[in-house]
């Protein structure tokens, strides 16, 4: 138990970022975070050796989807506008163009491209983390990445305009 | 190898970016980009887009880990709590159903344990308990509902485990009595609960194998029953086969057995 919960409490910060990432909202990544522990530590025996970073990863990835789930059966409301300030111009507005363009992605997408370029998994970690072929995490990532170029390139001209 | 001058597919630029080819591979490629300008640009769209991502959300790693994360304390938190919630254990369950699909490196080692035979087994026996008892019109049960102290006492010295027998009255649910019976494993307890039309509810349970499993649920053509692992404890409430009604049933068992082994810890 000692080396597990060490294990586990080692990838605290690691899953706070990913956490922060997917939902850009620190109190519910920080929510989420701490029902992946409690989840963990309650089903040690769940766990037959393997990575404990992509279970942990997993965990969580399956708790944000049914957040989310149960999120869409009530009317939404996005807190990206709500406290939207006025634009910004400098990197500033660059890490508010990235959230923003995040939150348009597919979350099944929003994972994929955040295990890998964020958390630093192969593409064979996410298969699991995902239970898909690898394949699908790559035409995932692929969809993501042009996604964002979209929504990139489509903003950031306009918000220049209104400044 | 593929030779440098073969043609670069957008997959391999992806697996370029993200440092998934091999060593060769990703010079090649390299080399490829320096004469293809127009998916060199597309490549440095997707290494800026990966920068701002971690520039946005990298320095969270970096911050002091808040106390409400000590391991210690979300461990007594759990408990506390009165352990996995319904909802949590249905989570759980679909976890564990995950990890069984897609896992290569992990097994989930609580549902082998269980099934099929252990939860087979178990079911079993228990829904032959209710279907024998609960259409007994004179002699249901040993002990009278009445006599709950006396029946959790024994029954707990003949399992070798603290029960609690949960009390049903917020659901309409009312205590007929219990009995002991052979259990797959030795001893097992057997309640049985009386609604006000006369629809009898059937709690069988004996020690387990497993410290905990996820829930399940097992229907046959009248009767139904959910069973589920807690504390080494295995449960398995019978009832007519109305699912809804049957889960309101068992979530309430659930909750009240749980909470009986937060008191003791």
């Amino acid at each position: 138990m000692a080396t597990f919960g060490k294990q586990v409490e080692a990838k605290i910060p690691a899953l706070r970022r990913y956490a922060r990432a997917l939902t850009r909202d620190s109190d519910i990544a920080d929510d989420l975070v701490q029902d992946t522990l409690v989840r963990a530590l309650r089903s040690e025996h769940l766990f037959h050796g393997g990575e404990i970073r992509s279970w942990l990863y997993t965990i969580l990835t399956n708790l944000n989807r049914n957040r989310l789930r149960s999120l869409a059966r009530r009317p939404l409301h996005s807190p990206l506008e709500d406290n939207d300030a006025p634009d910004l111009a400098g990197p500033e507005a660059g890490s508010r163009d990235i959230e923003r363009a995040l939150a348009t992605l597919v979350e099944d997408q929003r994972n994929a491209l955040l295990l890998v370029v964020l958390e630093g998994l192969s593409y064979r970690e996410v298969a699991q983390v995902q239970g898909v072929p690898i394949g699908t995490v790559m035409s995932r990532l692929a969809r993501a990445r042009v996604q964002i170029k979209g929504f990139l390139d489509g903003e950031r001209p306009a918000l220049r305009r209104v400044k | 190898m593929i030779d440098r001058d073969s043609p670069v597919t957008e997959e391999e630029l992806h697996a370029f970016v993200d440092g998934e080819l091999p060593a060769d591979r990703q010079e090649a490629v390299a080399a490829w980009l320096s004469a293809h300008p127009e998916q060199a640009a597309l490549v440095a769209a997707w290494r800026a887009q990966a920068e701002s991502i971690r520039a946005r959300y990298g320095a969270v790693a970096h911050e002091p880990v808040p106390g409400r994360f000590a391991l210690d304390r979300l461990m007594r938190q759990g408990r506390a709590s009165g352990g996995r919630s319904w909802a949590a254990l249905a989570a759980a369950a679909a976890v564990v159903a995950f990890l069984v699909g897609g896992g290569t490196g992990w097994v989930a080692r609580g549902a082998t344990a269980a099934a099929p035979n252990g939860f087979d087994a178990f079911t079993a026996d228990a829904l032959d308990a209710y279907k024998l008892y609960v259409v007994e019109v004179r002699h249901p049960v040993e002990v009278p509902g009445s006599e709950r102290p006396h029946m959790t006492q024994w029954l707990s010295k003949r399992l070798g485990a603290e029960l609690r027998i949960p009390d049903l009255q917020s659901i309409g649910l009312k205590l007929v009595g219990g009995r002991l019976l052979p259990g797959p494993t030795g001893a097992a307890a057997f309640y049985m609960y009386e609604g006000p039309s006369g629809e009898r509810f059937t709690i069988y349970c004996a020690k387990a194998v497993s410290p905990e499993t996820a829930l399940r649920f097992k229907e046959g053509q009248r009767v139904a029953a959910f069973y589920w692992v807690d504390d080494k404890v295995a449960y398995a409430v019978s009832g007519p086969a109305d699912r809804d009604q049957l889960e309101k049933v068992a979530k309430t068992v659930y909750e009240q057995v749980d909470r009986s082994g937060a008191k003791k810890s």
